[in-house]
């Protein structure tokens, strides 16, 4: 088992900028919501650009607020950085406002998707403009409706009524609005069928690949995030303990029994034969 | 005949104010979930503010319209953010008797400046009539209608097209995801209550144009709930049709019944809708897909 290798873990701050590809390098962070509740333990990843990044985990490792503390949702939640930097671009973004973050390049696709159930199709892609001026955000209306034929189709539709996917494909075009640099996708497979789950893993494959979009994708779906990503995280209680090429975790034992459930025979395992060392601690 | 054509007109003229009172309550209620019971007192405070910019600094009537935007813009803002935004997170309960509190604060210190008098002011609009239908139907009254509708027009345009209006909507539907395409909601609070205090103020400058500038303008406030409740609380479209209904209902229960019911059966006529339709007329009710 490779274990976090560097930056995760080590502890060392690393000095902005260094390692010129890493778009987003988390170093250190530590969420805590409410005071009290220590959701991040001193979280290190970083996202190289024009890359696809996945970070997997069970319920409750974290990734959702890895996400929102990079999209800087946290203080809505009663929760806050208390350690540990965030740098986008070089730049450290730690403190910085949540609109002001949108502004410099990122943009974040949330779990359960968050369409403005009330408006349009169109208005839902135009509140993702908010950022850019009237001009540059109706070329990149039409490029969204392109890119996503189905959408121009029901433009004139109430967001609220279209199906799962159909309103998945709304929340990553309306994160695509804001021209981001750096795409963030909270769980864009839940509660779709497995069909639906590849035309939407399809859809953001070809964004990386067609634009040199970056991207960074939080996933249950292990398999699938591993298929398209170039570099995976794996996150447990707080923290990254295993990390490497996509690739290599898709063979790793351990992921494979843990995340995408095959055992050494191929077959299911039940937990009496899973070793002590990895079974999920579920009070502490 | 001519009865039906003037009740038609009063009642159209006062139906017109009690939208535009409405839809500042409507505008507040939808971006930021606060009930606020200060909004006749926002009426009562345009209008003042207007007197004193038109009356008593002699400013030109379009100068005058301009400072009471920009005062009821300030006031507007000025009450989010002093006094709404450390309540953020409260129960709704304490947040309203906290614009209750507003609204005796607003009502006094306009006492301790200008006192209980009526204040004497020229009127804006023209005092002629016009015959239709055999009936004389003031001049004012058109106005009133025609002005309202103007005003609430645009708002609805703003709503439907502006950039601004859009992402007023989408922070009244979802507030985080908002927050995620970089809108800032402090922002949007802050708008929602500028525009509620201007179109306050545009209402209670038509008000006392149609009555006088005196305290009693805060009472008419009273009646923006049955037009809000009709409507639906976070309906645009319902505060109008709303308005519209109370405002019509008052006027011919006065002209054909009894004026002392006036008040009465617009409430009445409120419970009996509500029994049939419990969000208001053109309430949002949460979308369930199938």
């Amino acid at each position: 088992m490779s274990t976090a290798a560097a930056p995760a873990g080590t502890g060392q701050p690393v000095p902005a900028g260094a390692g010129a590809a890493a778009m987003l390098t988390l170093n250190n962070v530590e969420v805590i919501y409410d005071d009290v509740i220590l959701v991040l333990r001193g979280l290190s990843l970083e996202v190289p650009e024009g890359k696809i990044v996945a970070l997997l985990g069970s319920n409750g490792a974290g990734k959702s607020t890895t996400l929102k503390a990079v999209s800087g949702l946290l203080p809505s939640e009663h929760g806050e950085v208390t350690d540990g930097t965030i740098h986008f671009s070089g730049e450290d973004i730690t403190r910085v406002d949540a609109s002001d973050r949108v502004t410099r390049g990122m943009s974040l696709c949330m779990e359960g998707r968050h369409v403005f159930e009330h408006l349009s199709v169109a208005e839902n892609l135009v509140a993702g403009a908010y950022t850019r001026s009237g001009k540059e955000s109706a070329e990149d209306l039409e490029k969204v409706y392109e890119f996503f034929p189905k959408l121009a189709d029901m433009r004139a539709r109430i967001a609220g009524y279209l199906s799962g996917g159909e309103q998945q494909m709304l929340a990553i075009g309306r994160a695509l609005m804001s021209r981001p640099r750096l795409l963030m996708l909270d769980e864009p497979s839940l509660g779709l069928a497995p069909l639906l789950v590849q035309e939407i893993f399809g859809y953001i494959k070809r964004l990386n690949t067609e634009t040199g979009l970056t991207v960074l994708v939080i996933e249950q779906n292990a398999r699938r995030a591993l298929e398209i990503a170039d570099h995976g995280y794996i996150m447990e209680q707080g923290r990254i303990v295993l990390e490497g090429d996509a690739a290599e975790l898709r063979e790793n034992p351990d992921v494979k029994e843990f995340y995408l459930g095959l055992g050494e025979e191929g077959g299911r395992k039940s937990y009496r034969d899973v070793k002590h060392y990895k079974r999920r601690k579920r009070w502490l | 005949m001519s009865q039906f054509v003037s009740m038609l007109a009063y009642g159209l003229a006062d139906g017109a104010i009690l939208a535009l009172a409405a839809l500042g309550f409507v505008l507040i209620y939808k971006a930021t979930s606060v009930i606020n019971f200060a909004q006749g007192e926002f009426l009562l405070v345009g209008a003042y503010m207007f007197y004193t910019a038109f009356v008593v600094l002699r400013l030109p009537l379009l100068l005058a319209v301009v400072v009471g935007v920009v005062v009821a813009t300030v006031i507007g803002v000025l009450v989010e953010r002093l006094i709404l935004r450390p309540m953020i997170g409260e129960s709704p309960i304490s947040i309203i008797m906290v614009t209750i509190g507003l609204s005796s604060l607003l009502r006094a210190l306009v006492q301790m400046f200008y006192g209980t008098s009526v204040k004497p002011m020229p009127k804006i609009l023209p005092t002629g009539s016009v015959d239709i239908l055999g009936a004389t139907v003031p001049l004012n009254r058109l106005l009133v209608i025609v002005v309202a509708a103007v005003v609430l027009t645009a708002f609805t345009i703003f709503f439907r097209r502006s950039r601004h209006g859009i992402a007023m909507r989408a922070v009244a539907d979802d507030q985080q995801a908002a927050m995620t395409m970089g809108i800032s909601v402090r922002r949007i609070f802050a708008m929602a209550w500028a525009l509620a205090g201007v179109s306050a103020l545009i209402a209670g400058v038509l008000l006392a144009d149609i009555s006088a500038v005196d305290q009693n303008l805060a009472a008419f406030g009273l009646l923006v709930f049955p037009v809000v409740i009709l409507g639906g609380l976070d309906s645009v479209p319902g505060t109008i049709v709303g308005g519209i209904i109370i405002g019509l209902l008052k006027q011919g229960t006065a002209v054909y019944w009894e004026p002392g019911l006036a008040t009465v059966v617009p409430y009445v006529v409120l419970v009996l809708i509500l029994l049939v339709k419990p969000y208001g007329l053109f309430g949002e009710t949460r979308i369930e897909r199938v």
